[in-house]
């Protein structure tokens, strides 16, 4: 489905908010930026020839060496991404959005980097949305009821960032 | 002072019930697992069900990002823990993916087989544990009667009964034993009259229909905005099977394969002549349509795994080895759905050219099914509750991880 015509249309309606993509991965995908993300994502689901009705996964993505060495070597900045995975039940194609997000928002450690919520276009995004911001630390503007949905609501950190660190105690219960 | 009252209905009309919320769970009998809803009520009525998980959280991708994918298997197995089979042929088919490797001829049959006795199984479990939400015992003890074999030939192929590790990247641990397929034929001779047994148990029973039809209505719409899948989604009139619409990877598995997908299509059911036909309380998308989905599907997989035996009897070649234990994985990322029992189940994989992945994401079906809970109980009465959270067949160990 998302062959480079594909990307040349959604440029030309969206302009600067497809910020790149990258069809030679076995599964293409396309990156949006976060301020078009929602624009972008209505197009795709009401659409009639795209018609991406059904969303099956967000999921988050950390980069971080947290080596040095290797660090040093990677090819990339740290940084975090949301991957949305897309179908339509009428078309039966799919897609692979992403968004890249800054690890920290505005580089202050602790401040959650934020992403509009789609949660309004598709209610899978509801829980998942809340699994990501539980497990991967992104904040999601606009969500009903932004809670950690894996964890305990009283737990510090987010495990699926690649520099946490489990916590010595938790309750009285050792962790390390 | 008299307390005289003019007129009765001032009275009724001024009797007011609070709003209360009641817990259900963690312990619960009927929420099937450590699942903890908290309802809020209104005398008998509830408005809204907010369940709350995460009990069974055990750190699934975290642990992911540590282990070589084939070293992951057993993790996966613990994911839906009645359909561990399923589980790992569908991680193991996303990492086939990822290295654009395809498992020889001989291994696609084998694991057709495998993953369609283990969707028997799981179904089996489904239909028992919902009858125990319903209040009826026996059909559970005789839904585990027929899926004890089901585990003993499990255990004759891999010497495990519930967390299997069988199939794995690049085929399967072993071949199956000598013997095995007279044996699976055996079961499934004896195995096929005894489904009528069933229907006779619950589909037609008075009081199942009672309980279960036009209960939980879920609208097509509905189903697919929340991202339901599998028996769920089916059971609201949406064809759908990943079987048939998924990727090639794994479409390719069953190609040859002649199955139809179960869901009503103009009234009717495929294969519905020969069981109960539709009562005429039931609504599309309720409880009971979403049972009775699970209990073709049953006759459905028999029929594949037929189909399956005789190809797999008259291939030669290799059954697919398993990869090596520290296989590096080529860099990039892949995303691949498979048709599990409970619904599709999604595996993210993400590598930076190492031979441990950079993140392992599970999307869990289960997951999106129970998200859907709310939406379906507003307005149901206490006592449907476990008919409606029953009807999606969840397990909490794939929803949590």
């Amino acid at each position: 489905m998302a062959g480079a015509a594909f990307v040349d249309q959604l440029k030309a309606k969206f302009g600067e908010n497809i910020v790149g993509a990258n069809l030679e991965n076995i599964d293409p995908w396309i990156e949006v930026s976060p301020a078009g993300l929602i624009n972008v994502c209505r197009h795709l689901r009401d659409e009639p020839s795209l018609a991406f009705d059904y969303l099956n996964c967000i999921s988050g993505v950390d980069y971080l060496h947290t080596d040095e060495k290797k660090a040093a070597k990677a090819e990339w900045q740290p940084h975090t991404e949301v991957v949305y995975h897309l179908f339509s039940m009428k078309h039966k194609h799919s897609l692979v959005l992403k968004v890249i997000l800054p690890r920290w928002k505005n580089d202050k450690p602790g401040e959650l980097p934020e992403l509009p919520s789609v949660s309004g276009l598709w209610s899978t995004a509801d829980w998942h949305e809340r699994e990501v911001y539980d497990l991967s630390g992104v904040f999601f503007n606009g969500h009903p009821n932004l809670r950690r949905i894996l964890c305990p609501e009283d737990w510090v950190g987010h495990p699926l960032r690649k520099d946490y660190e489990m916590p010595l105690e938790y309750h009285g219960i050792r962790g390390r | 002072m008299s307390t005289t009252v003019e007129d009765p209905r001032i009275i009724e009309f001024d009797v007011r019930t609070d709003e209360m919320l009641v817990n259900m769970g963690p312990q619960h009998p009927s929420t099937h697992g450590v699942l903890r809803l908290v309802l809020r009520t209104d005398g008998e009525v509830v408005s809204e069900v907010v369940p709350h998980i995460g009990y069974l959280h055990r750190c699934a991708e975290k642990i992911g990002e540590n282990l070589t994918p084939r070293q992951w298997i057993p993790y996966t197995d613990r994911m839906d823990y009645l359909a561990g089979m399923n589980m790992n042929l569908g991680w193991s088919l996303t990492v086939e993916k990822l290295m654009n490797y395809r498992v020889p001829e001989r291994g696609r049959h084998l694991r057709v087989l495998i993953a369609e006795l283990n969707r028997v199984a799981s179904h089996l479990v489904g239909m028992g544990a919902y009858g125990l939400d319903l209040g009826t015992f026996s059909p559970f003890l005789y839904a585990f009667r027929e899926r004890e074999k089901i585990l003993d030939l499990f255990e004759a192929a891999c010497g495990a009964r519930l967390t299997y590790s069988y199939l794995t990247p690049g085929g399967a641990t072993a071949d199956l034993p000598r013997g095995w397929l007279q044996k699976c034929e055996e079961f499934l001779d004896q195995f096929m009259p005894i489904i009528e047994e069933y229907h006779a148990l619950l589909t037609t029973n008075a009081i199942f229909v009672k309980r279960t039809a036009s209960i939980g209505v879920l609208s097509p719409e509905l189903a697919i905005d929340f991202g339901t899948s599998g028996p769920v989604l089916r059971g609201s009139g949406i064809d759908h099977d990943m079987r048939r619409d998924g990727e090639e990877i794994y479409t390719s598995m069953y190609e040859g394969y002649a199955f139809e997908v179960i869901c009503q299509r103009s009234g009717h059911y495929p294969h519905d002549h020969d069981y109960p036909p539709v009562p005429h309380e039931a609504v599309l998308g309720d409880c009971w349509h979403r049972f009775y989905v699970r209990m073709l599907e049953v006759v459905q997989s028999v029929d594949l795994c037929r189909q399956a035996i005789d190809r797999y009897s008259t291939s030669t070649g290799s059954y697919g080895e398993p990869m090596k234990l520290m296989q590096k994985l080529p860099k990039g990322e892949c995303y691949l759905e498979t048709e599990c029992p409970k619904g599709q189940m999604g595996f993210y994989l993400v590598s930076s050219g190492e031979s441990i992945p950079w993140r392992a994401r599970a999307r869990s079906s289960s997951f999106c099914n129970l998200s859907v809970t709310n939406a379906l109980c507003r307005g149901c009465l206490i006592a449907d509750v476990p008919a409606i959270v029953g009807s999606l067949d969840i397990v909490m160990g794939e929803i949590d991880r």
